[in-house]
């Protein structure tokens, strides 16, 4: 399969968030572009040799149980064996703890590669890498001794075991319970559905971060505290080798992501099953949050690559399916063109890209901004990265997943019949990328978030500060003949949004349950004004790019010109086709309809 | 034991090439190089010597333009322990190049010199031979296995009937094939030890090497489009068109 073209990934890494510069940083000094490079040529060598192959298998040979123990493709072995010897696992840890200490940002750049290969394969080092930050955040000294290196080297992988079957979005309600006993850990009990990777044989042990509550805990999310609960623990000797009573009570059969075994898990069957306290008591869901801006980028992430994969794809089949000639053609024995000559397909074509590409650099940026909050040298930069992280978090996770989602109905749309059938990945990407909507929090509880609390959290510090950013690429934008018109239309959306976020205000101060019954069309409409954002970026970018000079010539691939061009086409193609949507959203959210939440279950 | 391995910088093998408009040659401007894939082999094999105890020192060398080190590093990264960049503007023809790797062998005094059988550019399949000509040391070409012992390397070689076995004294010059093993790749950890190993610079003119070519290019074209074929009615037709069109059988 076709990766990210190396343009796009020297693009977004270099021309638009110039992530060299973090080489200057001691963190990042002994990095450089030639590493970077390297690191981003292997990433591509093991995603097209190992993860691409077996996307398709495990969609049709999905995690099974024999003998009580699960099943899964050899080719998944080999392929996440490669990634952790590669290194990928340690990207961004520590120098002490085996890492390479590299930039956030160009981990993520690596990681995409893998996610846009085999999405489910690299579910797994996914979740291993986020529990093990967590556990890195707030575990003990003993629990980071006996298991970060182990996770980070993909010795030992990670699950999130949050979600129950009475308790999804509203994780106030678990039920799991942790016991103290007296030993200094806790004998845990309860039932979690839908844990991803939550028992295979494709690591030697497997920790799960499991939310429980104490016996005492006050009710509510206040209430939900964080354990380590291994697959195994150790003996007297410290070896895993104890079972620990986690049992698989079953599998979930899924439309897609089927690579990544889904499992309804059992704590404490038999009373056995023994967990760690991780940070604070009844600070679980707290702990969980603080690791949920990188899980949700990574869902985003996800997103991203599925339908930068079924653009590829689309864009590959357009060049080659002759069907139909131009509009006005007169000659019916005159040869066929290629689909791609139709304006229509053109338009699905480009509405991917703007979708897909607006996504990816969204992505990276939000990712840069996590190393900016980590390693910037004073402390305002810290904490402003930290605060835009809180507002562009749901806005990424769920803006990406709706519209990456799109963009893989596009792709199908694009192969027209064939397009329906599983002759051809397109349909995989649609049944895969149709999970990011849903998990992480769904796409409606990320509108809530956005809306009930990070525009307005801090009197809208995190919102003020998107303004800022947001202008000061609009001011760079009007010293642009060509783009001016585009940053007039982008401060205008600012200003609807401001306003907009004014009322909803407002009225969520006089009733919580009316201003927040539109949320979904706020998010959407912050998207689109947050995507409009990056595309002026871009096409800000590909202006110096053209500028510079050395451009070559024209060609079909590898031009340098068509790929600044393509860059100001599919910004214009945001701006005009996209952007105008929001008038139609401010309109609606300003005027507080109700359509939607005064219409009774009843009348449905 | 040092074992050299030349490896060259090409154009990627998914690149699909591009003869340039004016004939001259094909198009490597805005196009990905990487390593040619058989150097990889070789680049491999010497670092399995090395993990075997049976060699102590792998050098990369490169001949050609400055982004050459770019390809000595992706060596250094998969494990060899220094390079050598034989800067030059020139085309580079096989001769040129054996007579620049037969002074640098004639410095370093390796007990192997490791080669991929061909580059995929060019796909001259000479460099070897003339190199191993030149310093008088044996050769065996397109090695698909190889064991060294006692100062001998025993070597497969894949030729048109088969394999053929060898034994040959060391040092010696050997060309490796596609099947002698699968090339790892560049882990982080040894992408990052890579960059403080140390790339030694120098001229053709340093090792008193004349390169100028000594071939002219009169043209370069792309192959001829193939003809779209004919749907046949019955295997009767098919070997009718065989025997009489075609006259292949
Ligand atoms: C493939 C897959 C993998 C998963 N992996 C994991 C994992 O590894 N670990 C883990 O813990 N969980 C995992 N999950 C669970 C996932 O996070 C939940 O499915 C998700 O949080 C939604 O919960 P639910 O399914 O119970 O839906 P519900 O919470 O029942 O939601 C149903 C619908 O109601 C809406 N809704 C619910 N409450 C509200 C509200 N207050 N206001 C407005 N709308 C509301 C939702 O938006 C949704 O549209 C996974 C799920 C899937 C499908
Ligand atoms: C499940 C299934 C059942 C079917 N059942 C039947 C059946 O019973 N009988 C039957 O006869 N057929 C059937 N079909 C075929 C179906 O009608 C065709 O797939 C459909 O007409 C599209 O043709 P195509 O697949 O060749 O796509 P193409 O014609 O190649 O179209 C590919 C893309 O190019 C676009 N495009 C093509 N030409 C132009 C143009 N001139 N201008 C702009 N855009 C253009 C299309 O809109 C599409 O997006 C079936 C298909 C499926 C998937």
């Amino acid at each position: 399969m076709r990766l990210t073209g190396e343009r796009e990934l020297g693009f977004v890494l270099y021309e638009l968030l110039d992530v060299e510069a973090l080489c200057a940083r001691e963190r990042f000094q002994e990095h450089g572009r030639e590493t970077f490079d390297a690191a981003l040529e292997t990433a591509r060598q093991i995603a097209g040799d190992l993860f691409a192959p077996c996307n398709r298998a495990a969609d049709e040979d999905e995690p099974r149980i024999e003998n009580g123990r699960i099943v899964t493709l050899p080719a998944y072995q080999a392929a996440l064996d490669a990634f952790f010897e590669a290194g990928f696992g340690a990207a961004h840890v520590d120098a002490e703890l085996g890492g390479l200490q590299m930039p956030w940002t160009v981990a993520q750049a690596c990681f995409s590669q893998f996610l846009m290969a085999n999405v489910a394969a690299t579910s797994y080092p996914m979740l291993t890498i986020g529990a093990a930050n967590m556990l890195a955040a707030f575990g003990t000294e003993a629990q980071k001794a006996d298991h970060l290196e182990a996770m980070y080297a993909g010795r030992t992988y990670g699950t999130m075991a949050l979600t129950e079957p009475q308790a999804g979005s509203s994780l106030a309600d678990i039920r799991t319970r942790a016991e103290p006993t007296g030993e200094g850990d806790y004998r845990i009990k309860g039932t979690k559905i839908f844990i991803s990777g939550g028992e295979h044989e494709l690591s030697g042990n497997i920790v799960h971060m499991v939310l429980a509550r104490l016996p005492d805990a006050p009710p509510g999310v206040k209430g939900i505290s964080m354990f380590l609960v291994p697959r195994y623990r150790p003996d007297g000797e410290g070896r895993p080798v104890i079972d620990n009573d986690v049992a698989l009570a079953g599998l979930i059969h899924k439309m897609g992501w089927r690579g990544t075994v889904s499992t309804m898990l059992n704590f404490g069957e038999k009373g056995e099953c023994r967990g760690t306290l991780v940070g604070a008591a009844n600070r679980g869901l707290a702990h969980m949050f603080h690791m949920m801006n990188e899980a949700r980028i990574g869902v985003a992430m996800c997103a991203t690559m599925l339908g930068a994969a079924g653009y590829n794809a689309s864009l590959d089949y357009a060049r080659e399916r002759p069907q139909g000639r131009p509009a006005g053609a007169k000659d019916p024995t005159s040869a066929p063109v290629p689909i791609v000559a139709h304006a229509d397909v053109r338009r699905m074509l480009l509405a991917q890209k703007s979708y897909v590409e607006g996504a990816f650099a969204l992505g990276l940026a939000c990712a840069r901004l996590v190393d900016e909050q980590a390693t910037a040298a004073d402390e305002t930069a810290r904490r402003e990265a930290g605060l835009l992280l809180e507002i562009l978090t749901p806005v990424m996770k769920a803006w990406s997943s709706d519209w990456c989602l799109e963009a893989n109905r596009l792709a199908i749309q694009i192969h027209g019949g064939y397009g329906y059938t599983r002759e051809y990945p397109v349909e995989q990407h649609y049944r895969d990328n149709r999970l990011n909507p849903i998990h992480e929090g769904t796409n409606g509880i990320q509108a809530i978030d956005l809306l009930g609390r990070k525009a307005v959290m801090q009197d809208g510090a995190a919102l003020a500060l998107l303004r800022r950013e947001i202008m000061r690429t609009v001011e760079a934008g009007r010293g642009s003949t060509a783009l001016a018109d585009y940053a007039e239309a982008l401060a205008k959306a600012l200003d609807r949004l401001d306003r907009v976020t004014a009322t909803l205000a407002a009225h969520m101060a006089e009733d919580a349950e009316a201003g927040l019954a539109n949320a979904s069309v706020y998010l959407a409409m912050t998207g689109h004004t947050v995507i409009a954002w990056i595309w002026l970026r871009q096409a800000l970018a590909a202006e110096r790019g053209l500028a510079a000079g050395d451009v070559g010539v024209s060609e079909e691939d590898g031009g340098a010109r068509d790929f600044y061009e393509g860059k100001l086409a599919s910004c214009r193609y945001f701006f005009r086709w996209e952007l105008p949507a929001t008038v139609t959203q401010a309109a609606l959210l300003e005027s507080r309809d109700d359509t939607c939440l005064a219409v009774r279950p009843e009348q449905l | 034991m040092k074992i050299l391995v030349p490896v060259k910088r090409v154009v990627d093998y998914n690149v699909k090439i591009r003869v340039k408009a004016d004939g001259t040659g094909v198009e490597t401007q805005n196009v990905k190089m990487s390593m040619n894939p058989f150097d990889e082999i070789a680049v491999e094999q010497a670092i399995r010597l090395k993990e075997a105890g049976l060699a102590e020192e792998i050098i990369a060398v490169s001949l050609g333009v400055t982004q050459s080190q770019e390809t000595i590093r992706t060596a250094l990264a998969m494990g060899a322990d220094r390079g050598i960049l034989v800067e030059t503007d020139e085309a580079l023809e096989p001769l040129g190049v054996a007579k620049c790797l037969q002074k640098i062998a004639e410095k370093e005094g390796p007990g192997l010199i490791l080669m991929g059988k061909q580059a995929i550019d060019d796909d001259a399949n000479q460099t070897p031979q003339m190199l191993s000509a030149l310093l008088g040391w044996a050769q065996a070409t397109y090695v698909s296995k190889l064991e060294i012992a006692d100062g001998k390397a025993k070597v497969k070689r894949e030729i048109d009937g088969g394999l053929e076995n060898l034994e040959i004294a060391l040092p010696a010059v050997l060309s490796v094939d596609l099947r002698l093993n699968e090339p790892r790749y560049a882990s982080l950890p040894n992408i990052m030890k890579a960059k403080k190993k140390p790339i030694d610079t120098m001229s053709p003119a340093d090792l008193g090497v004349d390169v100028s070519p000594r071939l002219v290019t009169l043209k370069v074209t792309e192959p001829p489009k193939r003809a779209g074929g004919v749907k046949v009615e019955s295997v009767a037709e098919l070997v009718d068109k065989l025997r009489n069109e075609a006259k292949v059988i």
